[in-house]
């Protein structure tokens, strides 16, 4: 399995300080900071409700933040529209069903290769793809909608890769999936990262699977950090797990 | 029996014009997901363009050119200066908003143009060729079939095989995901807003010979028309939009041919309502759209 | 929907305003000189349209675009009954009054039927539809010329200023009392129609289906319902116009007359009843206001031909679209700015909430805040 070697001048460090973010009058991140090395792989933990999908959607450009500030390799994002964002190397894996159902799975890898490449080397790029999930090249005329609920994670996954980014988020990929697909999807998502040298920042509620693939984890609770640990020691401190994470 | 086939045969011609009528509507269902009301009043100043190049230079041709790109203008003009402001969530303040452009798009073309119908000529001629001792379609006829055809088909071409059709499709299917996937869904949503009142504009500029002529209120029957089909096609369908535009050509040429042509906006209207009553989903729509 | 605890208490309240605004409207008619009283007849029936449309649109959320249709029905029911029973030998008020409720009933059940086929339709598909139907008004009265008359129309026989009261008002006074009248009536009606428990579940429909379906509201039930009144009241509408005019036609029931009447509403306010009283003075005031400045300016008959009419258009049109944008609630959402404190002194408990005041910015602001930042 080869992956193009990463040429790339840009590390994928991530730095969010003080984001605060609300809806409406209601604040669902408190001044949430912390930072990404390049090439770490990063766990945001916390239980439903905590605002990782709010964090993550702030991070994409969907959100707009109230305050705080957001840089990718030092560059501040903060007035980047996503598709902007998307082009500076910033690659959100939405939650729920992101691919779009009526594209083909060949169709929906194109999508997210159309910026970055032309001609040949988009043809390698989603080759590429293609090489790292079977089941997809197996598929690739098939219709969004078809899939199953794994299938369309792998898709949603390698959408985000074809693009070549610095920084991958993902947003509870593991959600609705089977445990089987969940070890698959961390192992390849493992690899890739590995591959790729990409900076991840992982979104989970099955902290589990999360903490088996991280460097580091991130815990929330209620739109603040109440953690901020390598993955080992979080998973060892038991207070910790009981008080945020449900177990 | 002669007379069924001549009706047949013009029903296919006018039913090719409504199809791309009610395409343009489709399109802007795709990249907007609202019902466009001032469609027929865009494309009308886009065919009064036409009318006027046409008249100044002399050549037809270069006045349907001049109407196709006015057409995109106008569209563009729209939807940057006016219906991205409108608010999305709700569909009846689009309506509103679009009701609202009719009246002053009428009426300006009425303050400077005045209500008088200005015959357009059409290029072809359009008495029936007889085919066998049965008068057919005209000449003019084919040239608007063929125009039709060609459109459409190069539209499909657009959206299926290329790139920038896969990110006009996505753009409306998923604008969220497309916008996170580095597509500038805004700028597609103009082009859908343009490639569609360019098609409008076109089957509006077909329209005109065959009828009465160009006046302030030209394009209402066929913005009705055109929305019967797309009730009858499914607005999200293009196919359906074809399908059902040479089916409701047809059943309005055959109801007039019949029943004389005052009939045909009660015609339009059992139409409408039956579809609506009977099959709400349009008979070949893909999704359920349609119910509150 | 706060403040809807007391349904039962606002309808007396309601009573009472609509007869109080009757009768200074009827007052106020001695201070008019003849074509204004005709202005205010005229004013007085495009109320009863533009009331019910408001309600129809504001509340329900159902945009009708071929109102007129509705009005050219009731005109008809009224004109043909009026002439059955002139024939008959009746006349005077019995002869109004039957031919007004024939009127009613016939909008209404036109209203009805198309209430059911609108009623599973999302809002443009009933638009087009009410748009479609507009359209087929000319036609309608072409094919079934033998009683419609075609683009002639249909004549009733006149109907004078009773003979108590010949000597004290002129026949336009006279009309618009009987516009007011009628107005009052049904407006009030409408009104109380609004406040009440149907009213109120005619706002959950539009507010949230699902959630009124889960509450037991039957959606589909309530839009009809909804659809039928305010067609009644176009009904009235037009009876009144008839009885005006003497005379109905399908050329006065136009697809621009029902944009009119679309503008009415919107710019008196999605929902709000008194919006859709200004909206109708505005509608018939303000191409009168710009046909005589027209006039007063020294231009070319051409060009005076080509503005009557369009000019007026051209303004309201350009008014739709910047209210919409601008400040959706119309120009009963500056009345309420204004208002210091919530009216309604007297019978009502000083604690309990404020009258409902319809929300019609609600229905074209933005959903339920979302995050996403527009671009």
């Amino acid at each position: 399995m080869t992956a193009p070697a990463p040429t790339r001048t840009r590390g994928g460090a991530l730095e969010i300080q003080g984001l605060t973010v609300g809806y409406g009058g209601a604040p669902v991140l408190h001044g949430v900071g912390f930072a990404l090395a390049p090439g770490e792989i990063v766990a945001l933990l916390g239980a439903n409700g905590a605002g990782k999908t709010t964090l993550l959607r702030t991070l994409a450009g969907l959100v707009a933040a109230a305050s705080g500030t957001i840089a990718l390799d030092g560059r501040d994002l903060t007035a980047l529209r996503p598709e902007d964002r998307a082009r500076r190397g910033l690659a959100l894996v939405p939650d729920g069903q992101s691919v779009v159902a009526e594209l083909t799975v060949d169709e929906n890898l194109r999508l997210g290769a159309l910026w970055r490449h032309r001609g040949a080397a988009r043809e390698r790029a989603i080759t590429g793809v293609y090489e790292m999930f079977e089941s997809l090249a197996r598929r690739r005329t098939s219709v969004g909608h078809q899939l199953s609920g794994g299938e369309r994670q792998m898709l949603a996954l390698g959408r985000a890769l074809v693009a070549d980014p610095v920084l991958l988020a993902l947003d509870e990929p593991s959600l609705g999936l089977a445990p089987l697909v969940v070890a698959q999807l961390m192992s390849t998502l493992r690899v890739a990262a590995a591959d790729r040298g990409l900076t991840v920042l992982l979104a989970e509620q099955n902290v589990t699977s999360a903490l088996s693939i991280a460097d580091r984890g991130v815990v929330l609770d209620l739109g603040h950090v109440v953690a901020d640990a390598p993955a080992a020691a979080l998973a060892a401190d038991e207070t910790l797990r009981h008080a945020y994470l449900g177990f | 029996m002669d007379r069924l086939l001549f009706l047949f045969a013009t029903g296919l011609a006018r039913g090719a014009i409504f199809a791309l009528f009610a395409l343009s509507l489709v399109l802007i269902w795709r990249a907007a997901r609202i019902v466009n009301f001032a469609q027929g009043a865009m494309a009308l100043v886009a065919a009064y363009v036409a009318f006027a190049v046409a008249g100044f230079t002399g050549s037809y041709w270069a006045g349907l050119a001049a109407g196709i790109l006015a057409g995109a203008a106008i569209g563009f003009g729209v939807e940057r200066g006016l219906m991205r402001f409108a608010p999305h969530s709700s569909p009846l303040a689009g309506v509103i908003v679009a009701i609202g452009l009719v009246m002053m798009l009428q009426s300006l073309l009425g303050i400077l143009f005045g209500a008088q119908y200005r015959p357009m000529r059409a290029p072809f001629d359009d008495s029936p060729i007889m085919v066998g001792g049965v008068p057919l379609l005209s000449p003019y006829d084919v040239f608007v079939l063929v125009v039709a055809l060609t459109v459409m088909a190069g539209l499909g071409v657009l959206f299926t095989r290329t790139s920038l059709g896969l990110q006009l499709r996505a753009s409306a299917f998923a604008p969220e995901v497309s916008r996170v996937l580095g597509v500038r869904v805004s700028r597609m949503v103009t082009i859908g807003w343009m490639l569609s009142a360019a098609v409008a504009a076109l089957a509006a500029v077909l329209l005109v010979p065959t009828e009465l002529g160009l006046n302030p209120h030209a394009t209402d029957m066929l913005f009705v028309y055109a929305f019967a089909v797309a009730v009858v096609g499914g607005l999200d369908s293009p196919v359906g939009a074809l399908l059902g535009g040479l089916v409701v050509g047809v059943a309005m040429t055959l109801v007039t041919g019949y029943l004389g042509a005052t009939v045909a906006p009660i015609g339009v209207l059992v139409l409408l309502v039956a579809v609506l009553l009977l099959r709400p989903g349009g008979l070949f729509s893909l999704r359920e759209a349609r119910s509150a | 929907m706060t403040g809807q605890n007391t349904p039962r208490r606002g309808i007396p309240h309601t009573l009472a305003l609509g007869a109080v605004l009757t009768v200074v409207a009827i007052g106020g008619t001695f201070l008019l000189d003849p074509y204004r009283n005709f202005q205010l007849a005229t004013i007085a029936a495009y109320f009863c349209a533009t009331a019910g449309l408001t309600i129809l649109i504001g509340r329900s959320g159902q945009l009708s675009l071929g109102h007129a249709a509705l009005m050219a029905a009731g005109g008809y029911g009224y004109a043909l009954t009026a002439n059955a029973m002139t024939d008959a030998g009746a006349t005077g008020i019995p002869r109004f009054v039957v031919s007004l409720l024939a009127a009613m009933t016939v909008a209404g059940v036109l209203g009805w039927l198309l209430g059911l086929t609108a009623a599973r339709l999302r809002g443009p598909y009933l638009a087009g539809v009410t748009l479609a139907l507009v359209i087929a008004v000319p036609a309608v009265a072409a094919v079934f010329s033998g009683v419609l008359r075609g683009d002639q129309g249909v004549q009733i026989a006149y109907d004078g200023v009773p003979p108590l009261l010949e000597r004290l008002i002129a026949v336009e006074q006279w009309q618009a009392w009987v516009a007011i009248l009628v107005a009052g009536v049904v407006v009030t009606g409408l009104a109380v129609f609004a406040r009440g428990r149907t009213g109120l579940r005619v706002r959950a429909v539009r507010d949230d289906e699902t959630a009124a379906r889960l509450n037991g509201v039957r959606p589909g039930r309530v839009k009809v319902g909804a659809f039928t009144v305010s067609s009644v009241a176009a009904g009235a509408g037009g009876a009144v116009l008839c009885f005006a005019t003497q005379s109905i036609s399908p050329g006065a029931y136009t697809l621009a007359f029902s944009l009119l009447l679309v503008v009415a509403v919107v710019l008196g306010g999605l929902g709000s009843i008194g919006g859709a009283a200004i909206g109708s003075a505005l509608i018939v005031l303000l191409p009168w206001v710009l046909g005589v400045a027209a006039d007063a300016l020294p231009l070319p008959a051409e060009v005076e031909q080509r503005l009557s009419g369009n000019l007026a258009i051209l303004v309201f049109g350009l008014l739709l679209i910047v209210v919409t944008l601008v400040r959706p609630g119309g120009l009963a959402s500056l009345g309420r700015q204004l208002r210091p404190r919530p009216r309604g002194a007297g019978a009502r408990h000083p604690e309990s909430s404020p009258e409902p005041r319809p929300e019609p910015a609600r229905e074209l602001e933005t959903a339920p805040p979302t995050p996403h930042r527009k671009r």
